[in-house]
């Protein structure tokens, strides 16, 4: 079963060992970056269940606090990186606490209005640039060293994918991960065994969310630069297809799916300039014969 | 587990209508009645999902009447569902496991990973073992037959140690042969923990219980042994009128 991931892990490694240069190596950033964000949305969406509309909001959330302390001159990541998941798991649990009081579509809606409240809410900030974004003075520093930096991002960014990858599979297969993989499956006989499914549930919006704003000050430093469109619906729409084109409960499906959508993007727009032409029927083919998303389609050969 | 002056009204309807019920620790009361005397809406209010407008359930010394139905668990109510009702995506074992997580309530840890711990799986194994399905263990659970399934609920409701179990119709969908080997269970069960039979199968009810409570248009009309509940002209009177 970990045969696939570490194939994956061992050929994105291969790529600044082979020295391949061009554009794959910023474009392979962009979508380990993203491969971060969508595994943390799979733990909730096909782990729990709950079909978050609005996992872009922690993207931005941690995004956002890599530039409002890049503004204070707090540059080094022993600050930045707990206080962006300590900022993006505050918001998951005051609005996680609410939205979870709904389920189905009522909940996907809830979970798009806390988004675009964030979304609206950097966009109003004025000091960052507002609508037109914000560009950072420097890199977040790591303990000085400048392993976030241009030349190093690659190598940091695979490093941050293997270890969420590890500690996502760590969670999901403990007793956490089993009763909330049993609330997707059967809400009312996990109560009726004595578990909250409520609590349960929370805590794993928590999780989640923590690791998107990691995922968040990732990206704030690949581009060294934030926007309000980090925490856009199309952002959160984008997340969703990464997981189920990857497989919903796969997490390495979720990193492939994130791989897939990135590439696809930038080699449909090189392409032709009407790309969404050919990328948006492609979704749907893909949703339609892909039943297990390409994590699925790989393990059955 | 002790219920006294439960009422529950749906606009001028009483579908609980001043219910007082004991289920005596080691013994199975069944609980009959013809269909609309308000069973499903008595176990709704032991199980918390349906809020009583009037009375108490006590369950070994603890009011529970107000508790969430997660809480009424953990405190030793364990239940199977009128429908089948398992995590269908978990192996047999894991379904039970599950149980006994419950059961010992250390649903918030991280690390350690679930599937080999044998602190989970031990006491699963014994479960599985005392309703016949330790060899099925292997098997995920939307697999099984539908009296395995019911064998399951039964190992998943054992595993949690539970002071009253409710079974919702143990028998309902279950052939002849079927409910021959779960009547034989639901006997193994006696002085293991108090159980409240709800069953249709009349012949079932009077060879396993120890008490009957016989429920009509809200009210306890009669309960005593099953002797007794046979002779009762009260009991006769209500099924009789739901047929005629």
């Amino acid at each position: 079963m970990t045969r696939i991931p570490l194939l994956l892990f061992a050929l994105l490694a291969l790529v600044p060992v082979a020295g391949v240069g061009g554009f794959w190596p910023l474009l392979l950033e962009r979508a380990m970056v993203f491969g971060v964000a969508a595994m943390s949305l799979d733990f909730i969406l096909g782990v729990g269940g709950l079909v978050s509309f609005g996992h872009a909001a922690p993207l931005a959330i941690g995004a956002y606090t890599v530039a409002i302390l890049n503004e204070m001159r707090v540059t080094d990541a022993v600050v930045v990186v707990p206080v962006a998941m300590a900022a993006s798991g505050v918001f998951a649990l005051v609005t996680g606490a609410v939205a979870l009081r709904t389920r189905g579509i009522n909940f996907i809606m809830i979970t798009l209005a806390f988004a675009q409240m964030v979304y609206f809410a950097v966009s109003s900030l004025a000091d960052y640039g507002g609508e037109d974004g914000y560009t950072l003075y420097s890199r977040t520093q790591v303990l000085g060293h400048d392993w976030l930096g241009a030349r190093n991002f690659y190598v940091a960014a695979l490093v941050v994918l293997v270890v969420v990858w590890g500690v996502l599979r760590v969670i999901t297969a403990s007793r956490f991960g089993r009763a909330l993989s049993a609330a997707r499956q059967n809400r009312a006989r996990v109560q009726a065994l004595g578990i909250d499914p409520y609590r349960v549930e929370l805590a794993a919006m928590v999780i989640a969310a923590m690791i998107c704003g990691l995922a968040g000050v990732l990206m704030a430093n690949e581009a060294e630069f934030v926007t309000p469109a980090y925490g856009s619906w199309q952002r959160s729409g984008d997340l969703m297809v990464m997981v189920i084109l990857g497989g919903a409960g796969s997490l390495h499906g979720a990193i492939l799916g994130a791989l897939m959508v990135v590439l696809a993007e930038e080699g449909l727009g090189r392409l032709t300039q009407h790309w969404p032409l050919i990328y948006g029927p492609g979704l749907i083919l893909a949703v339609l014969f892909l039943r297990g998303g390409l994590a699925g389609r790989l393990r059955r050969g | 587990m002790q219920i006294t002056g439960l009422r529950k009204r749906y606009g001028a309807l009483a579908v609980t209508d001043g219910v007082d019920l004991a289920v005596r620790p080691g013994a199975i009361h069944a609980l009959i009645g013809p269909n609309g005397a308000g069973k499903t809406t008595l176990i709704g209010q032991i199980f918390g999902a349906v809020h009583p407008d009037a009375g108490r359930i006590v369950l070994a010394g603890r009011d529970i009447t107000r508790l969430a139905p997660h809480r009424r668990a953990r405190l030793g109510l364990a239940r199977s569902f009128q429908i089948t009702s398992i995590l269908p995506e978990f192996s047999v074992l894991e379904n039970v496991a599950l149980a006994v997580q419950a059961h010992s309530g250390s649903s918030f840890r991280f690390l350690r990973p679930a599937r080999g711990d044998a602190r989970l799986n031990g006491p699963a194994l014994a479960a599985l073992e005392q309703v016949g399905l330790a060899d099925r263990r292997g098997v995920v659970a939307r697999a099984l037959s539908h009296g395995e399934k019911r064998q399951l609920e039964l190992a998943m409701a054992l595993a949690a140690q539970p002071v009253v179990m409710l079974l919702d119709e143990p028998l309902a969908g279950a052939g002849p042969e079927e409910a021959e080997r779960l009547i034989g269970l639901l006997d193994g069960l006696r002085g293991h923990c108090a159980v409240l039979l709800v069953e249709h199968d009349m012949a079932a009810v009077f060879r396993l219980a120890d008490e009957i409570s016989v429920l009509a248009q809200g009210r306890v009309i009669a309960h005593g042994t099953p002797e007794a509940i046979r002779a009762d002209p009260a009991v006769r009177a209500a099924y009789l009128g739901e047929e005629g």
